[in-house]
């Protein structure tokens, strides 16, 4: 009974549902395999296409906390995929006899610079939600528009193939047998769980999401905590748009991160973060992005075109929504009362 | 019924649109020869009369205080549906009008009502919506669907003259038949001002013994229906149907609105504001093209500076209303 109660035991009961669902139709599902010091197999596979979506719902959760909401992490991804790929970009060059690539601003430095870039633009989020007033869903609106065509201006229009092989790790290079980004993730994943748990932030941002007028008046400092929010929610974007160019080996300002931020929502709602604000679970974001991912890799075995993924996804959204609507418990509890 | 709304600080964003469109049309006049011209005003309608459509319904979504974000894959879906049913099962175009209406009207119904009865937040109802149409789209057909039906086509090249100003096709004239219906049910009728009353205060609605449920469900029916008509006049416009098509048109009828002066908290706004607002993403497309040396993708860089702009105008509006009461 308490184990049903945990807010987390229902979206894992959906993971581990599709896990074995999958292991039935495909018994090399669970297969692991050790080839050139890297486990390898579907399960692997999974939490490595994962790891963006994972990524950008970790800085979604925060934003959901607050009862604001991101729709532009798409278009960041974006943004910070074309300026990593635009810095690096550089020339393949002919030394001794063999092709090698010359990037033009150092790997570091043009690393900086994307996330510079995405927090910026989560900056710029923050600074209209919280001190302009504007509804998030609007104030985000504004750089998910304008986002898509400023990514193309730093690409100019072009998908920017990438050339040199260090920037590859992020996205596909591997650490002690996992993928790298996996460790990215795992980092981000403890860096947050500690804020929240460790520090007076976590309660803080639940504080000001429950009841911005309380928390303010128990003298939060709303404005600078909401822009930080964002911000932070922006950086994670920008990681997950780091991880997307490295995996793909280019940056496509048009298509890069495309309804990313509709699987982040998703996946937050599907952890049982309330879209009203206050409380949130760092873990089931995680399994939520998991679930999803899961789920597009199931269609995609299964042989159906990967775009009625879309039709499933909204499927799963109205359920979810209506699991977490009072007004349908409300009813079911008066339901069970009279009978 | 006031047809043109008087100067105040409620109205101001709307002016301010209306003098912003006419000095960009001024500057394209004097910077572009051969932009100054009834039929280049003209075409603003024939290249923007399925937006123009969609943004009406989505005005009223957002005067009644919600948002739709599934009409640009509702969009989709309809060209998709018909394309499918007058090429490949062979039936004739009125009959699949009719059909993709009514299933537009029950689709947006069908999202009210998911929002008022169990009062889940407007955006992310039809966001699964829109996950929804855009998948059933690839359930047709995962490739574009070409349309070569005859009365279709006929309907895609017809241009009604109208004396020196130009020609205009017959999409033009059903969206101003859409925007003077609108206007009359926005500022004419016990239903319009019932979507004006919950979008100001959905709780004193109520205790005023507005109907707000069937209101809010009406709301989405209405929105819903305009994606399908604006939908049919996308097919007829491009002659085909595709599960791609009309991809951030939700965004553009968002912007098209607001820009108009419609308030996104809503209860405040005008249908002819809408006008105003697809007018406006019209001549910036029209001056980009025009300019020839600017990049398609400047487009949507000064859409969304100028939806910022608008924005923070509305903000400001408001701040000076409370201040001023």
């Amino acid at each position: 009974m308490k184990l049903t109660k945990s807010a987390q035991f229902w979206p894992a009961l959906v993971l581990v549902l599709l896990l074995v669902a999958n292991g039935v139709l495909n018994p090399q599902f669970f297969a692991l395999t050790w080839r050139d010091g890297h486990l390898y197999g579907a399960l692997i596979d999974i939490l490595n296409r994962a790891a963006p979506l994972m990524t950008v719902a970790l800085g979604m959760t925060v934003v959901i906390a607050t009862r604001g909401i991101d729709i532009s992490v798409g278009a960041v991804v974006a943004i910070a995929a074309a300026v990593a790929a635009s810095l690096i970009g550089g020339k393949l060059v002919i030394v001794d006899g063999q092709q090698v690539h010359a990037p033009s601003v150092a790997m570091p430095l043009a690393l900086l610079a994307a996330l510079a870039a995405a927090a910026l633009c989560g900056l710029f989020n923050g600074v209209l939600v919280a001190s302009v007033g504007i509804q998030p869903i609007i104030a985000t609106l504004i750089l998910m528009v304008a986002g898509r065509g400023i990514a193309q201006l730093i690409t100019g229009g072009q998908i920017i193939t990438i050339y040199h092989p260090p920037f590859f790790f992020i996205g596909a290079g591997h650490l002690l047998g996992l993928p790298f980004a996996l460790w990215l993730v795992a980092a981000l994943l403890a860096l947050m769980a500690w804020l929240k748990h460790r520090t007076a932030l976590g309660l803080f941002i639940q504080a000001s999401g429950g009841n911005p007028v309380a928390a303010r008046l128990s003298g939060i400092n709303a404005r600078g905590l909401l822009i930080a929010v964002y911000a932070f929610c922006g950086l994670t974007a920008g990681i997950a748009g780091l991880m997307i160019s490295s995996n793909v080996k280019s940056a496509d300002g048009n298509n890069a991160g495309q309804l990313l931020e509709l699987d982040a929502i998703l996946a937050v709602t599907l952890g049982g973060t309330s879209l009203l604000g206050g409380r949130f679970s760092l873990r089931g974001s995680v399994l939520g992005a998991l679930i999803i991912q899961t789920l597009t890799t199931s269609i995609y075995s299964l042989g159906v075109p990967p775009e009625v993924n879309l039709v499933v996804k909204a499927v799963v959204v109205f359920a979810v929504c209506l699991v977490q609507s009072p007004e349908l418990r409300g009813w079911l509890t008066k339901r069970r009362a009279a009978s | 019924m006031r047809f043109a709304p008087r100067l105040n600080a409620q109205t101001l964003p709307s002016w301010v649109a209306v003098l912003l469109f006419v000095a960009m049309f001024a500057a394209g006049s004097f910077a572009y020869r051969g932009f100054f011209s009834g039929q280049v005003l003209l075409n603003l309608l024939i290249d923007n009369a399925f937006l123009l459509v969609v943004a009406i319904g989505m005005t009223f979504v957002i005067l009644s205080g919600g948002i739709d974000l599934s009409v640009g894959s509702v969009v989709a879906l309809t060209t998709m549906v018909l394309a499918w049913g007058v090429e490949r099962a062979q039936w004739p175009p009125g009959l699949m009008i009719a059909i993709v209406l009514a299933g537009g009207t029950l689709f947006g119904a069908a999202m009210g009502f998911v929002i008022q009865a169990f009062q889940i937040p407007a955006f992310i109802v039809t966001l699964a919506g829109m996950f929804l149409a855009r998948g059933l789209c690839y359930l047709i057909s995962i490739d574009s669907i070409a349309i070569s039906e005859p009365t279709l086509t006929a309907w895609s090249q017809a241009r009604l003259p109208l004396g020196g100003l130009g020609e205009v096709s017959p999409g033009v004239v059903v969206a101003a038949a859409v925007l003077a219906a609108a206007v009359w049910l926005a500022h004419g009728t016990p239903f319009g001002r019932a979507v004006y009353a919950v979008g100001g205060n959905e709780r004193s609605a109520l205790l005023m013994g507005l109907p707000v449920a069937r209101t809010r469900i009406a709301v989405y029916a209405l929105s819903g229906a305009c994606s399908a008509l604006g939908g049919v006049l996308f097919a007829i416009y491009t002659l085909s149907g595709y599960g791609l098509h009309a991809q951030g048109l939700e965004l553009d009828a968002i912007a098209a609105t607001v820009i108009g002066g419609a308030l996104l908290t809503g209860g405040v706004g005008y249908v002819m504001g809408t006008l105003t607002g697809v007018l406006m993403l019209g001549v910036i497309q029209t001056l980009i093209s025009f300019d020839g040396s600017l990049s398609s993708w400047w487009t949507r860089i000064v859409i969304g500076a100028l939806l910022g702009v608008f924005c923070v105008l509305q903000r400001g509006m408001e701040l000076v209303h409370r201040r001023s009461e």
